[in-house]
């Protein structure tokens, strides 16, 4: 008998006072008896409208019916098929508009809670003994792989299983990407992605930190030491500025530089030689994710008021709504329809203000938003000392620059096959962020995982022909 | 393993090390830098390329002890290893259709513009070397110098050894003299770099500049080590770190340099008070 409830179970969290001045995990996961009767929602429908909104199709009700029975390996099991990185997924992927937008029980009422039994499953499988992996048998051919981001990982993942000799080049001293130098330690604990790394040392992945692609060694040298083929996964990395006046001054940030300076460089710590500034008040301006996570790291590092500043209305916040609800109850303020016109400095060069102008909602633009416009002499000046520029990044043109015969599109995303993940360039494939520009860690997986088929089957064609 | 093959103590507060580093050793050119991480929980630190043995497989660096970061590297013996060590990054100094060129070095800027004088020579270009140093003691690669150098001018501020005074009155000297330079090269603190943009600038001659900003991942991610050039925003680490110094905003980049000053201070105080604890 299905558990009718409208609501989903809800999250253990530390509490918002709490948890706005430490660095772990705010959600704290479902207990088995939560899980099971959360998975008790689920109406195991056979349309499974559900798995149509996961991007990588994962058999949610298969898995879901699983927990039901209490076979949590053989759940995992399950999600495995289809997910490498499930940990992640289930703590980092916008749900609500995937998965559990689709879902039946969202009709009327709460949609099931997929993403947490997700993570559930994910977490009691990490919290078992550790089965030794078996390094499968060499097919003798060798794959590089260009950072270690999602797509990276899960692309050597796979073709490890299949037996390739996969090689990592990641330019930081940490594999895992954004994972670990974007993403708090708060909503994903480094040491999760540390384990998924941990598992490809041993299914034999070799991993090349510090290694620079397109300056330590380019993807042209890369074919001729050896490699057959090679997947690109660098990711969008190169952040925006806001172009406004003001911008260079001590205590504007790029949301990168910050996240990384907390998350990569561990500069919270004590005894961390990494230096951040000890911030009073701080802007950040823009919407996602990454806006929440800066603004949520700020107020962590012991800012009075930390406010977001977004210059459309909160329906269109592009960020998670568990994201936005948790920013909002840790005490973020938001300031919507404001837009930053300067940055405002004193005469040592630090930041002093923000001015802003505040904004209407007008006609629809081409995405169907409706566009931003400004009200004339509506001016006013945020008390800041820090201001963090989080509106966007893309991918970084040192790879595009030092391969030849790649083609990109103008703003720099690599052109690949959607089926194969096969680039312009014979033997190069590519995925993730780098080819859509910034998206989800989902999304990133799953390209990774439709080029680890389209290698296999160009190398296995290569070798039969 | 990044192994430190060879360490000398140039003077006090400098010194060299040869670091086993053969990746980064294959494509070093003179005018890029490495960015190293001394321990498990280490700052990045981007250091200049001094030299490259593409055979050994080796990089040599020459480092100023100016902080936490920098003083733990000198704590490192020949036959340790450093964590991280990647490179090369930033862009080779442009020595295309250069035939002659003054380089001008001030203190530890010396080790930066060693490799890049070295460079010239060795395409057949005249080279002019005009170096500062505060007193006799901080002079680093005289010799060095002089082997690559049509005319080695040695210059300190109190003058203890060469002349007295600044590298801009020496330049300027030249210059007066007749001296046509396709281009000046200068490397040292900032506000040497300024005045010798400033002056270079009177009698047009094209200068370069190596800015050293604030640096934290190398590679246009973070955006920490943006300049003003021209107007233009720029990443000191992907697009430099070599500038026109005609075009940089110079007083911008001094005030970012000054941006972690006390953190900066403070760490070193407690990475000093380490070391007394371990010599005791
Ligand atoms: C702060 C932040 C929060 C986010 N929150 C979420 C979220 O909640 N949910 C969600 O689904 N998504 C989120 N995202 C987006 C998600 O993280 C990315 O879409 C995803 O990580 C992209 O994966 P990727 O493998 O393509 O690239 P990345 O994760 O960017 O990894 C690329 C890797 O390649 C390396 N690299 C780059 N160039 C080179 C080179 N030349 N040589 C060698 N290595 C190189 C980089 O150092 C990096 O490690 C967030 C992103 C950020 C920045
Ligand atoms: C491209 C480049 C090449 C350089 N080459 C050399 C070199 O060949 N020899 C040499 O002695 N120095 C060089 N520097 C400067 C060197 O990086 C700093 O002296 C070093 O980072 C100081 O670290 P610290 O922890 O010992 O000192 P800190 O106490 O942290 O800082 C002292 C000074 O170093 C600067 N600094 C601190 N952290 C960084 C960082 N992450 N990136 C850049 N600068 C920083 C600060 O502005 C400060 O003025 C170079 C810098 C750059 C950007
Ligand atoms: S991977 Fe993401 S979209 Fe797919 S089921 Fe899990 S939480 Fe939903
Ligand atoms: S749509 Fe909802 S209720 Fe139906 S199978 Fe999927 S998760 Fe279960
Ligand atoms: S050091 Fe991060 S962009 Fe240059």
């Amino acid at each position: 008998m299905p558990n009718m409830s409208m609501k989903k179970n809800e999250m253990p969290a530390q509490a918002p006072e709490i948890r706005n001045k430490n660095f772990q995990e705010v959600t704290l996961g479902y207990s088995t008896e939560q899980a099971i009767d959360e998975a008790q929602r689920c109406l195991n429908c056979k349309t499974k409208p559900c798995v149509s909104g996961c991007p990588v199709q994962i058999h949610i009700p298969a898995f879901i019916q699983e927990i039901v029975n209490g076979n949590f390996e053989a759940a995992y099991q399950i999600i495995a098929q289809t997910s490498s990185l499930p940990a992640v997924c289930g703590r980092v992927c916008p749900q609500e508009s995937q998965c559990e937008k689709y879902c039946v029980r969202g009709i009327k009422g709460e949609s099931v809670g997929i993403g947490r039994l997700e993570r559930f499953v994910a977490d009691w499988h990490n919290a078992q003994p550790d089965v030794k992996i078996e390094k499968p048998a060499s097919n003798g051919h060798k794959v590089a792989i260009v950072g270690s981001g999602p797509a990276g990982l899960t692309c050597a993942g796979d073709l490890a299983k299949k037996g390739y000799d996969v090689t990592i080049f990641e330019a930081l001293h940490l594999a895992g990407g954004v994972l670990v130098y974007g993403i708090p330690e708060f909503r994903l604990p480094k040491s999760i992605v540390q384990k998924e790394v941990n598992a490809l040392m041993q299914l034999g992945v070799t991993i090349h930190t510090n290694a620079v692609v397109g300056k330590s060694i380019s993807v042209d040298e890369l074919m001729e030491s050896g490699y057959e083929a090679i997947f690109i996964g660098s990711g969008a990395g190169l952040p925006r500025f806001m172009g406004i006046p003001g911008e260079n001054l001590n205590g504007v940030y790029s949301a990168n530089e910050f996240l990384t300076r907390i998350n990569l460089m561990r500069s919270y710590q004590m005894g961390s030689n990494t230096p951040i500034m000890s911030i009073r008040k701080v802007a950040v301006v823009g919407g996602g994710n990454v806006a929440m996570d800066a603004a949520r790291c700020a107020k962590r590092l012991g800012a009075e008021e930390v406010s977001i500043v977004y210059r459309r209305s909160e329906t269109e916040l592009p960020a998670r709504k568990e994201e936005v609800e948790h920013a909002k109850e840790e005490g973020i303020l938001f300031k919507l329809l404001s837009a930053p016109l300067e940055v405002l400095g004193d005469e040592k060069r630090f930041v002093k203000g923000l001015k802003c102008i505040a904004m209407e909602l007008g006609e629809p633009d081409a995405s169907g938003r409706r566009k931003p416009v400004e009200k004339t002499g509506s001016e006013f000046i945020l008390d800041v000392d820090c201001v963090i520029a989080a509106i966007g990044t893309s991918p970084n043109p040192l790879i595009k620059s030092t391969t030849s015969g790649l083609d990109t599109q103008k703003w720099g995303g690599i052109i690949v096959n959607e089926e194969t993940g096969q680039t312009s360039k014979k033997g190069v494939f590519a995925g993730g962020d780098a080819v859509t520009g910034a998206a989800t860690v989902i999304l990133a997986m799953g390209a990774g995982k439709i080029a680890a088929k389209g290698i296999d089957e160009y190398l296995m064609g290569k070798t039969q022909a | 393993m990044y192994t430190i093959q060879k360490k000398v103590e140039l003077n006090p507060t400098v010194t060299l090390m040869e670091v086993q580093a053969p990746l980064v050793a294959k494509k070093a050119e003179p005018g890029q830098f490495i960015i190293l991480r001394v321990d498990e929980d280490g700052e990045r630190i981007p250091l200049t390329i001094a030299d490259y043995d593409r055979e050994k497989g080796t990089i040599t660096i020459i480092f100023q002890i100016v902080g936490a970061t920098t003083a733990k590297l000198n704590q490192l013996k020949e036959g340790e290893a450093i964590h991280d060590f990647v490179g090369p990054l930033g862009v080779p100094t442009h020595t295309k259709g250069i035939q002659k060129v003054a380089i001008v070095g001030g203190g530890v800027g010396c080790a930066i513009a060693y490799p890049v004088a070295k460079k010239f020579h060795e395409l057949g270009a005249v080279v002019h070397s005009i170096v500062g140093f505060r007193t006799k003691d901080l002079v680093i690669l005289e010799d060095e110098f002089r082997k690559v150098s049509e005319k080695y001018l040695l210059m300190t501020d109190d003058g203890s050894y060469g002349e007295k005074g600044l590298v801009t009155n020496a330049l300027k000297e030249l210059l007066d003299a007749g001296e046509k330079y396709d281009e000046v090269v200068a490397i040292g603190p900032m506000i040497m770099m300024k005045f010798v943009s400033q002056l270079t600038k009177e009698y047009n001659v094209k200068t370069m500049v190596s800015m050293n900003p604030v640096m934290i991942d190398g590679t246009g991610m973070c955006g920490g080590c943006r300049l003003t050039v021209g107007g233009q925003t720029k990443f000191a680490c992907v697009d430099g770190p070599e500038f026109d110094g005609h075009q940089v905003d110079f007083d911008e980049a001094m005030a970012r340099a000054s941006f972690y000053r006390d953190f900066e201070r403070h760490a070193y105080d407690e990475t000093c008070n380490l070391f007394k604890k371990e010599v005791n």
